[in-house]
């Protein structure tokens, strides 16, 4: 493994760095082709060096011909509609700016409003809280259940590719269905719970279990993906390793701690970090199962967000659109570490 | 010995996948559930006296709701494609400059919550009248698949040896014809992963149905399920019955492209 690359050299540095090496590559091929007979005189070799560069811009052309539309679209239907949201976070957004277009520009005032509105602590707590328990229960799950269908036995490949089915269905109908299961009266959670003498848990009504309503159903819906992600990552450790292992009369456990998880680290660090920006996202199943309540027990800044601009009769786009500003915010951050470390990687 | 660990180990995962599963049995139970015996406490573990009359609301009710829906999908995986591919094949093939700064903003782009996306377009849709339109909801859903449909095309087309392009161009090809006739034809699996994870989010897609297209005369089935979870309480089965309905294109997807979902989950997260 190369060394890790220094702090101050962030993904954008390295990036610019890799573009210039290789254009460098690009342009250093012809320049050899007109070295070798040297004989050839300067004019000559000018127009070869200038019908190389004309190739060259056509090749550039024909390439940026092939990736216009896709830039073409990021440009209208990524980056207008967040300098829409931007726009809009700092003006004021009524009804009336609909009918005659208009807005005033009121600089930071939206955000002076929300980070002042009592909403604001419930939803930073609670975007913690969801996004940490989360990522905590979906991993060591994942990892689990990943090391013991590496295991070799009948039916593993079948009931592994059954743990997919509950990412791949719709949000919206993994979170009603758990809406029903965890209902007060008649739900199959409480009845279950009946059986052993637990009392009636009011699961998604009362203020301190309606965040772990929507985490448990938030865990359950993320456990695929960290199933597979890691089961990869585990096909990736080299069988000899093990072998080694066990003739030196390594246990299970030991196999574990000092094979298997050390080795796995840069893919536990990508299925994290994936994990972190998805969760920020989370939207559907909270809104579906609590819609953020009771009050704001299970609100996060999605769900604030939403029901600022959404949720209500009357819509209060600019605040919405200030929250959901933040959580961009946030989410970047989180996508450089993601970034730096999937580019660590490939350089290990 | 070693047989009786791994009949154990069987009959482990056996029990640990129904656990998971459980829930989409529930959802299944319930829709064959009779609706006088749905509050009943403790609730039938099996659907003993079924009633497909759940199904029955679904068929009369959204019906129209699941063709949106379809061609919703198809339109959004028929964009996408038309947008991916050819942006894949120059990244990975025809070394334009400035390709890792376009790595680097589908990587971002895939980061971006939707309900942030939403609040811009609304105004976009509002302004260019396709608020509450089926072409503006594939517009909206096309950008969770666009990003990560070009880079899993770049990935795959890299893995493509270059001999296979020098050939057409001795032969005299364009890089058009080259995409056409050589590349295409040998990214039928990345086709088919792209498809379908572009189908899936398209048909799953909840926050772009009820922010742009809230009032629209043609609405998505996640709209449909929505609007029936808030007027009818009671009716449960039905409202399950439509869940099972709007996953059946999920569960038949996995059965029949079980390896291109696989390899789309770990490829839109870890390079090889």
């Amino acid at each position: 493994m190369s060394a890790p690359p220094s702090p101050a050299e962030t993904p954008v540095l390295a990036i610019a760095g890799e573009a210039a090496s290789s254009m460098g590559a690009a342009s250093s091929a012809p320049r050899r082709r007109g070295e070798s007979p040297a004989a050839r005189s300067g004019g000559a070799r000018r127009r070869l060096r200038r019908r190389g560069a004309r190739r060259r811009l056509r090749r550039q052309l024909i390439a940026w011909g092939f990736i216009a539309p896709v830039a073409v679209y990021m440009i209208l239907f990524y980056a207008f509609p967040l300098y829409q949201n931007l726009d809009l976070s700092f003006r004021e957004y009524t009804l009336r700016s609909f009918i005659d277009g208009t807005a005033p520009f009121v600089w930071f005032e939206n955000y002076a409003e929300i980070l002042q509105s009592s909403a604001f602590m419930p939803a930073l707590i609670n975007t913690g809280v969801f996004t940490i328990v989360s990522i905590v229960f979906q991993y060591s799950i994942g990892l689990a259940l990943a090391v013991f269908f590496f295991k070799r036995f009948p039916l593993a490949a079948t009931l592994r590719a059954l743990f997919l089915v509950p990412w791949l269905l719709p949000l919206l109908v993994s979170a009603s269905t758990w809406a029903w299961m965890l209902n007060s009266e008649s739900g199959v959670v409480n009845a279950g719970l009946a059986l052993v003498g637990v009392p009636q848990i009011n699961w998604l009504t009362s203020p301190q279990w309606a965040m772990v309503s929507v985490l448990i159903a938030n865990i359950w819906i993320g456990i695929p993906f960290n199933l597979v992600i890691l089961y990869s990552g585990l096909q990736g450790i080299p069988n000899d390793i093990y072998e080694a292992a066990s003739l030196d009369g390594a246990n299970g456990w030991q196999t574990f701690w000092r094979i298997t998880f050390p080795l796995l680290r840069p893919v536990s660090a990508i299925t994290i970090l994936l994990g972190l920006v998805y969760t920020l996202k989370v939207f559907d199943i909270i809104w579906i199962m609590t819609r953020g309540g009771p009050g704001n027990a299970s609100t996060t800044f999605a769900i604030w967000s939403y029901r600022l601009g959404f949720g209500g009769g009357s819509p209060e786009l600019s605040p919405a659109a200030a929250v959901g500003n933040l959580l961009i915010l946030i989410a970047f951050v989180f996508g450089l570490i993601y970034i730096r470390t999937q580019r660590r990687m490939e350089n290990s | 010995m070693i047989s009786v660990r791994r009949i154990a180990n069987t009959v482990i995962g056996l029990v640990l996948t129904a656990l998971m599963l459980f829930p989409l049995y529930w959802m299944v139970n319930v829709s064959l559930t009779q609706p006088t015996e749905l509050r009943k406490d403790p609730p039938n573990l099996f659907p003993l006296n079924p009633t497909f009359e759940g199904y029955r609301t679904v068929l009369d009710e959204q019906l129209p709701f699941l063709g949106t829906s379809l061609i919703i999908g198809l339109g959004t995986v028929m964009l996408t494609l038309i947008l991916a591919a050819p942006a894949g094949f120059a990244l990975a093939k025809l070394r334009p400059r400035g390709r890792t700064a376009v790595d680097f903003t589908l990587l971002i782009a895939q980061m971006i919550p939707s309900i942030i996306m939403a609040m811009g377009f609304y105004l976009i849709f509002f302004n260019w009248g396709i608020l509450d339109t089926v072409p503006g909801l594939i517009l909206a859903d096309s950008t969770l698949a666009v990003p990560f449909a070009v880079l899993i095309f770049t990935a795959f087309m890299s893995g493509i040896p270059d001999e296979l392009m020098n050939a057409a161009k001795i032969d005299g090809a364009s890089e058009w014809r080259t995409f056409r006739s050589v590349i295409l034809p040998v990214s039928r699996n990345s086709i088919v992963t792209v498809s379908l994870f572009a189908f899936l989010w398209a048909w799953s897609d909840f926050i772009f149905a009820s922010t742009l297209n809230r009032g629209g005369d043609f609405q998505p089935i996640t709209m449909g399920i929505y609007k029936y979870i808030g007027n009818n309480t009671q009716d449960w089965n039905a409202i399950m019955a439509t869940a099972v309905v709007a996953s059946v294109p999920a569960a038949l997807l996995l059965i029949v492209a079980q390896r291109y979902v696989a390899a789309g989950v770990t490829a839109g997260a870890v390079k090889d």
